[in-house]
């Protein structure tokens, strides 16, 4: 193991950020956020679809803001394999849907609360993806 | 009151995935390249998020009821069975592969590339291929 492009501070900033978010949501509207759990019930469920379609788009808003105030570019790496990505988001999908909860509502929210259901969901899906990503470094160079 | 605070809490949580970076799945692999080159940040994020949430959950909880809402609400299931585990790594699987959990895929939509609305698109196709071989779920 090497450590590398280590980055405590915006890391801790930004999740400080995140678990205000958190808070206003409780605090203001009761529930607690877990984002597949929104994205699945705006297309699902017709219960509150507003306010989860506003709570999306503010995502999307969020990033446009933040550019706009700082004036830096947002520069990510992403895999251009559409095959991949397509199959991971379908994956993604069916896992958060079958299991009730993603980083966010189990990582987070499930967490928080010292949710047992949580911290199992959470250890499991950090070990598949430890393991995951360990496997694909033998099968392909990415 | 309440579509506001969704909103906000939305945009807040999008600008929280930016300086933290979690929204580049380039940084959320080297997260998880627990035994290559390994990048510890997103532990960080995830400390950062708890040391706010979870006081503050415990303080709130025990209020009447929210301000803009009637009552709380939010999940009190506890089943620790095999759907919670299957679920769980069937989504460990697609994170490692692409790097993207739901939030920081839908924020990134906002830099309009095209992978991850391909993602995002595929990520709603899953959810109605539960919801319709089991529409308990």
């Amino acid at each position: 193991m090497n450590i590398i492009n280590f980055t405590p501070i915006s890391a801790l900033t930004g999740g400080v950020i995140i678990g205000f978010s958190v808070i206003v949501f409780f605090l203001l509207n009761g529930r607690l956020i877990g984002v597949s759990g929104i994205a699945n019930k705006f297309v699902i469920e017709k219960n509150n679809r507003f306010d989860n379609f506003l709570f999306l788009i503010g995502l999307i808003i969020g990033p446009i803001l933040y550019k706009f105030f700082t004036k830096q570019e947002i520069n990510i790496v992403i895999s251009d394999s559409f095959i991949l990505l397509a199959f991971a988001g379908l994956l993604v999908g069916i896992g958060t849907k079958i299991s009730g909860g993603c980083t966010s509502g189990h990582g987070i929210s499930g967490v928080g609360r010292f949710s047992l259901r949580s911290i199992v969901a959470t250890i499991t899906f950090m070990t598949v993806g430890v393991l995951t990503v360990f496997l694909k470094s033998f099968l392909w160079v990415d | 009151m309440g579509r506001l605070a969704s909103l906000i809490s939305g945009i807040i949580f999008g600008v929280g995935l930016v300086i933290s970076e979690m929204i580049n799945p380039e940084k959320v692999l080297a997260f998880l390249d627990l035994f290559g080159n390994w990048d510890p940040s997103l532990a960080f994020v995830m400390i950062g998020a708890l040391i706010v949430s979870s006081p503050l959950f415990h303080i709130i909880k025990n209020r009447r009821k929210p301000l803009f809402a009637e009552k709380f609400d939010y999940s009190n299931n506890k089943n620790i069975n095999k759907k919670l585990i299957f679920g769980s790594a069937l989504f460990g699987i697609g994170w490692g592969l692409g790097g993207l959990c739901p939030g920081p895929a839908i924020s990134s939509i906002a830099l309009l590339n095209f992978q991850s609305i391909i993602f995002v698109v595929s990520m709603f196709v899953g959810f109605y291929l539960v919801k319709s071989f089991n529409p308990s779920n």
